[in-house]
């Protein structure tokens, strides 16, 4: 029989290439042990309902609202979050005025960083498309999709 | 919160069998959204579907795509035989939710859903898709045109998992997606139409438009008979038939209905020597 | 430059309220009323939980004047046994577990004896539902220019029309929040907002303390766009009143549906233009009555029904101007400041109006414009004279130039002339915004800004102007650097601390770097005055003359200051809305180009271009970005943003159902600036933050009305509603007024 868990569940993951374990309580989301647990809060809750993608990390590589992952569904998986992106990979964003207010911006710094690392899905939809799942209030977002296009490898300046 | 952790699918059909109330869960895009605002669903049961690896794949046969009981939306846009052969699922799955959604969102969980206006849903409709559902009592196979009988009402008997979703492969002349939604990306759907010709005739689907996801067999009739449609208004009484729309906080009876006619009508007029 | 906390932000390392660890915290949470209105006869507390692990306050426990302090004290800070709107508060409560208090929140029944609710600002009230004054008439103006009835009656033509514009949500990403404790005797509030001070102000009365007994903190503010400038105030005092009660640290932090349905919108507004032109396009006369709902208490709607009226009759020069305006009390959750304070509404009646009368004379909107646009030496509505060098029939017609509109409109004819059901059509929009406070109001905030020479020699910006994305910490990073001839890395910017920064005003109002950041500069010179230092010194020089004077002065602060003067000249006659309502204005001219779908109704924007002057530019990237953003904000209140009200309150508080923009339905938005220095502000810019929003909205649909040979007069223009305009028989412009 599968096993049961209730108030108390240890997980293991590989959390921003490092090896993690922690205990969960089964009804927290992965976001919530990020912040909560883990004192991770770059990534941030926008709107707790995968809108906004404020809370965008990448698992097992593709951008995912980590406010509708569940926690234990993490178990064994890689995850991502705004946390292991540096500087450097950062600048063009700083450079393009793609951050105003920051609430937005580690959800779409993550989701921009998924199409930078895999310019091929660019032949499912364009930038824009692809950005659609992380709202910002603040840029009118030309400010991200330029500091996406400049970071694109053979696309920068374009 | 009690959750299950099967490893396997025979773990995940016992864990049903033995939780008469437990809810499945495979990406939680439907299941978790605004979770910190509805404490009820922290005191259920639910069996995590995730690490089951036998639901995973998307898998050919001779005369068939199965898609598996987890396979998301991402898994279809990725496939390139998918996109070759039933290019509808893709541009339905391109235009659910976001990447974000379209990475953990399943097909499964979208028919299961139930929703009215399940873009999934509406792709799998017309392409004939079957729902294979598995317990520990056995299995049932049920063509999604038959699925739903009410508002999130459907034949699925609550220890029952849905394992697959089986396509035939057939030659389509005519293949049509046509999604309204209030915002070009990301929007739930105002008014769907999804149409397929294929030697088994024609296949209309609707979705937004009534209590679920349907065949509009009256729309089916008028395309087979081609009885000529010079406007979108000819259209009106045989939508009308097959669907009734509503007044929602997303929009209206009458524009669901006028839009309906037009998508259809202009999308038609290309293909069916019928419309002019 | 680039922006000073970017990487920061970019990195997820910037730490707004909900990111601080706190330990001990209790997690509060608000209960409200069900009702628009009514007596609350009983508070039911389910019996299925231990309410003795609560802390619960309600209005007794207002230590005191129970009040939300802004302009009026009409507004509780919970409901002493009345309510007024759906939403208000009544309760609260706090537990040191979050999901409890979410719980235990929804196990609290309030329930209210009803009255009957107004509901609809534009019908006026029968006795039983006034609850403001006689007429509940929360606040009436009137701007009168010429004599309107005598060059009416005279005029060849008069057009008229009545435009409504509706509610918008600010939809900052990140939540109202605030944090509060004790630390000994002072009680210390964190968290997310515009203006510090405010806080402050609305705090002392409340919690009958002084001023050193408070201590407020602005944390990183994930967007504000006038959502944060009063309603923190509500916030504050209600984490406050928690923390006092209970002793320990109280975090309040709104989830998304409670921020959507409890917070301040932008007002809903009905506009009634009549005006009276010549067979050439002469404007002779405009007759403008401004309608808006304030909702259920005052807040800041005097002020901004007065910006609106003050921008009603627009960048034009017109002998004769009548402006009536009147906010009305409803029972509705309270409106508030949002981006452009009233002038948006005024422009979209106005600018879509521009294009009526254009249609009407059968003549090209932009030569109507160019004909009536304010030549320096020329007046506005209320009599001001604006003479400052801009060449406001130059940047509409650049604008026009780089949209590329004599070839578009081309080929717009060509394509609707083919194509079975997409209808394309370009469209602009003219307009102004005045930067700062209006009339006297700069003079009585009285603002101050210190900047103080640090021991390394660094100097740092004390002011409680706030970042919340706008870009105000780099920008006084540039002027402060510019000024003493210093490393940017040589400047910093003090958190906002009223304990520990000057009260510089709000962060509101287009002001911040046109008032605020003069204030800094003179702040500069002062600083370098107490050193004996000429004019032209810095750098360097400047430092060693910090630290030799820190040598000498060990254990003190070197402080230079600067205090507000209103720039000479510039005389508001408050009493008749007359004179120079605002130091200056920024101008601007926008072009939308759209396709309308026929088979769905859909609008989609494919360019716009915009030509703003805001003075001097200080940051270009950050200017950009506040004109994209800005016109973002803009189309979306013209297209999408649509408040489904039940009861006065929203009923569609989610971002599934009450949608913006994502990146996908947004064209590139193009900016242009024109940049004519303003001789008072800092470097010469003027007010740059709202001016964008406020031409976009008839830009937009303007464009439509094009494309569709229709004239929709109402926002947001949702595919239900151009359905309706597009196949209703009945021209619609003439059914609205036989409703009046
Ligand atoms: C922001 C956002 C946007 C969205 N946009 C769209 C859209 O445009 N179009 C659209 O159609 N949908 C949309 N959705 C809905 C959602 O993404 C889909 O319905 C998705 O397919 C659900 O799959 P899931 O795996 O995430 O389901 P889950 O949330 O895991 O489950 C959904 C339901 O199915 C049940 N279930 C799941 N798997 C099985 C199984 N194998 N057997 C039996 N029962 C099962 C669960 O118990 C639950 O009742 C959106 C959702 C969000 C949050
Ligand atoms: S918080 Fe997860 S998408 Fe908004």
């Amino acid at each position: 029989m599968s096993n049961e868990q209730r108030d108390r569940l240890p997980i293991s993951f590989t959390l921003n290439d490092q090896p993690m374990r922690v205990e969960i309580d089964p009804a927290e989301r992965l976001l919530d042990v990020l912040r909560y647990r883990l004192g991770l809060t770059g990534t941030k809750e926008g709107c707790a309902e995968g809108e906004c993608g404020a809370c965008t990390v990448l698992l097992d590589g593709l951008p995912v609202d980590s406010c509708l992952v569940p926690a234990y569904q993490v178990r064994g998986r890689r995850v991502e979050t705004v946390e292991s992106l540096d500087a450097e990979s950062l600048a063009t964003y700083h450079a393009s005025g793609a951050t105003q207010c920051g609430a937005c911006t580690p959800g779409v710094v993550m989701t921009a960083s998924w199409i930078v690392r895999h310019p091929e899905v660019l032949g499912r939809g364009s930038v824009r498309e692809l950005m659609a799942g992380n709202l910002c209030r603040c840029t009118g977002y030309d400010g991200i999709i330029e500091g996406i296009e400049d970071a694109i490898p053979d696309r920068g300046g374009a | 919160m009690t959750v299950l952790l099967p490893g396997s699918l025979d773990e995940a059909l016992q864990a049903m069998a033995s939780h008469p109330t437990a809810l499945p869960v495979a990406g939680g895009t439907d299941l978790l959204v605004h979770w910190p605002q509805r404490p009820e669903l922290h005191r259920q049961t639910f069996v995590d579907l995730s690490a089951v690896q036998e639901l995973r794949p998307l898998r050919w046969t001779t005369d068939e795509l199965v898609l598996g009981g987890l396979t998301t939306y991402w898994d279809v846009i990725e496939d390139g035989r998918v996109r070759e052969e039933f290019p509808l699922l893709v541009e339905a799955a391109r235009q659910i939710g976001s990447i974000q959604i379209q990475a953990r969102g399943t097909w499964a969980g979208n028919i299961i859903n139930g929703s009215p206006a399940a873009d999934g849903v509406a792709a799998l409709m017309a392409y004939d898709g079957v729902v294979v559902l598995d317990s520990t009592r056995g299995r049932s196979e049920i063509p999604l045109a038959e699925f739903y009988s009410g508002y999130k009402q459907m034949r699925r008997a609550p220890d029952e998992l849905v394992t697959q979703i089986r396509l035939p492969r057939r030659e389509y002349s005519v293949q049509i997606f046509e999604k309204v939604g209030s915002r070009r990306a990301q929007a739930i759907a105002k008014v769907g139409v999804t149409v397929t010709r294929s030697a088994s005739g024609w296949r209309v689907v609707a979705h937004s438009v009534a209590p679920f996801v349907c065949r509009c067999t009256a729309l089916e009739r008028c395309l087979e008979s081609e009885a000529s449609v010079g406007s979108p208004d000819d259209l009106l009484p045989a939508i009308r038939e097959d669907v009734s729309p509503i007044d929602d906080l997303r929009s209206s009876a009458a524009y669901r209905e006028r839009v309906m006619a037009r998508v259809l009508y202009y999308g038609l007029l290309e293909v069916c020597p019928s419309f002019h | 430059m680039l922006r000073r906390e970017g990487l920061s932000k970019l990195t997820g390392r910037e730490r707004y309220v909900d990111d601080l660890p706190v330990d001990d915290v209790l997690w509060g949470a608000t209960v409200r009323s069900p009702e628009p209105r009514g007596r609350i006869a009983e508070i039911r507390y389910s019996p299925t939980v231990d309410w003795s692990e609560f802390v619960i306050v309600d209005h007794t426990d207002i230590p005191g004047r129970n009040a939300v302090y802004l302009i009026e004290y009409d507004q509780p800070a919970l409901a002493p046994g009345y309510v007024r709107h759906v939403h208000e508060p009544v309760l609260l409560l706090a537990h040191p577990s979050r999901e409890a208090v979410r719980r235990a929140a929804r196990e609290v029944e309030v329930i209210v004896e009803p009255d009957p609710p107004v509901l609809d600002f534009r019908i006026d009230p029968g006795p039983p539902l006034v609850q403001y004054g006689v007429d509940n008439v929360l606040k009436r103006l009137s701007i009168l220019k010429g004599d309107v009835e005598r060059a009416l009656s005279a005029a060849p033509i008069v057009v008229e029309g009545v435009y409504e514009t509706g509610a918008q949500e600010h939809v900052y990403l990140e939540t109202q929040g605030m944090l509060a404790y004790l630390d000994g005797d002072v009680l210390v509030i964190k968290g997310s907002m515009q203006c510090p001070y405010y806080v402050l102000k609305a705090l002392k009365p409340a919690l009958d303390r002084t001023e050193a007994g408070i201590r407020v903190i602005q944390t990183p503010t994930g967007g504000g766009f006038g959502g944060k400038e009063e309603f923190p105030s509500m916030v504050a005092l209600h984490a406050g009143l928690l923390a006092l009660k209970s002793g320990r640290p109280v975090k309040l932090i709104y989830d998304r549906p409670e921020d959507m349905v409890a917070t301040t919108k932008r007002h809903p507004s009905r506009i009634r233009h009549r005006t009276g032109v010549d067979e050439d396009g002469r404007l002779l006369a405009q007759d403008i009555e401004v309608v808006m709902d304030g909702g259920a208490y005052v807040t800041l709607t005097p002020v901004v029904l007065s910006r609106s009226m003050i921008h009603a009759a627009g960048p034009y020069s017109c002998d004769n101007v009548r402006i009536l305006g009147r906010a009305m009390f409803t029972n509705s959750v309270p409106f508030g400041a949002f981006r452009g304070f009233g002038n948006p509404q005024a422009h979209f009646a106005l600018e879509r109006h521009m294009d009526v009368i254009a249609h009407t004379l059968g003549m090209d909107p932009a030569e109507l414009r160019r004909i009536n646009l304010i030549r320096d030496g020329q007046t506005t509505a209320t009599g001001q004279v604006i003479r400052d060098g801009v060449d406001r029939i130059r940047n509409l017609d650049r604008a026009l130039e780089l949209s590329g509109v004599e070839r578009r409109r081309r080929e717009h004819w060509l394509f609707n002339a083919e194509h079975r059901y997409l209808r394309r059509g370009i469209g602009m929009a003219a307009f102004y915004h005045g930067a700062g406070f209006t009339g006297r109001g700069e003079v009585m905030l009285d603002s101050r800004v210190q900047v103080e020479g640090r021991a390394d020699g660094r100097a740092e910006v004390l002011c409680a102007s706030v970042e919340m994305g706008q870009g105000q910490i780099t920008a006084f990073v540039q002027l402060a650097a510019a000024r003493l001839h210093y490393d940017p890395d040589d400047i910093l910017i003090a958190e906002p601390d009223t304990q520990r920064v000057p009260d510089s005003g709000p962060t509101v109002g287009s002001r911040t770097v046109m008032v605020v950041g003069r204030l800094v500069e003179r702040a500069c010179d002062d600083l370098r005055r107490r050193l004996g230092l000429g004019e032209g010194l810095g750098g360097d020089e400047l430092k060693r003359a910090i630290a030799d004077w820190h040598a000498s002065h060990p254990g003190e602060r070197l402080l230079g200051s600067a205090r507000y003067e209103p720039p000479p000249g510039i005389a508001w006659d408050e009493e008749h809305y007359r004179g120079d309502a605002y130091g200056a204005f920024g101008w601007a001219a926008q072009v939308a180009e759209v396709e309308v779908d026929l088979r769905t109704y859909e609008v989609q924007v494919r360019d716009f271009v915009s030509v703003q002057d805001v003075g001097t530019v200080i940051n270009p990237t950050l200017a950009r970005g506040q004109v994209q953003g800005g016109v973002a904000q803009g189309i979306s209140w013209a297209l999408l943003e649509h408040c489904a009200f039940q009861n006065g309150a929203l009923a569609n508080g989610q971002l599934t159902n009450y949608l913006i923009p994502t990146s996908a339905d947004l064209p590139p938005i193009r900016v242009e600036f024109s940049e004519v220095p303003y001789e008072h502000g800092a470097q010469g810019a003027k007010g740059i933050g709202e001016l964008p929003l406020v031409g976009s909205a008839p830009a937009v649909l303007n464009a439509v009305a094009v494309a569709v040979g229709r004239q929709p007069t109402e926002i947001p223009l949702t595919p239900e509603r151009l359905m309706a305009l597009l196949d209703d028989p009945v021209p619609p412009a003439k059914r609205r007024e036989s409703d009046l």
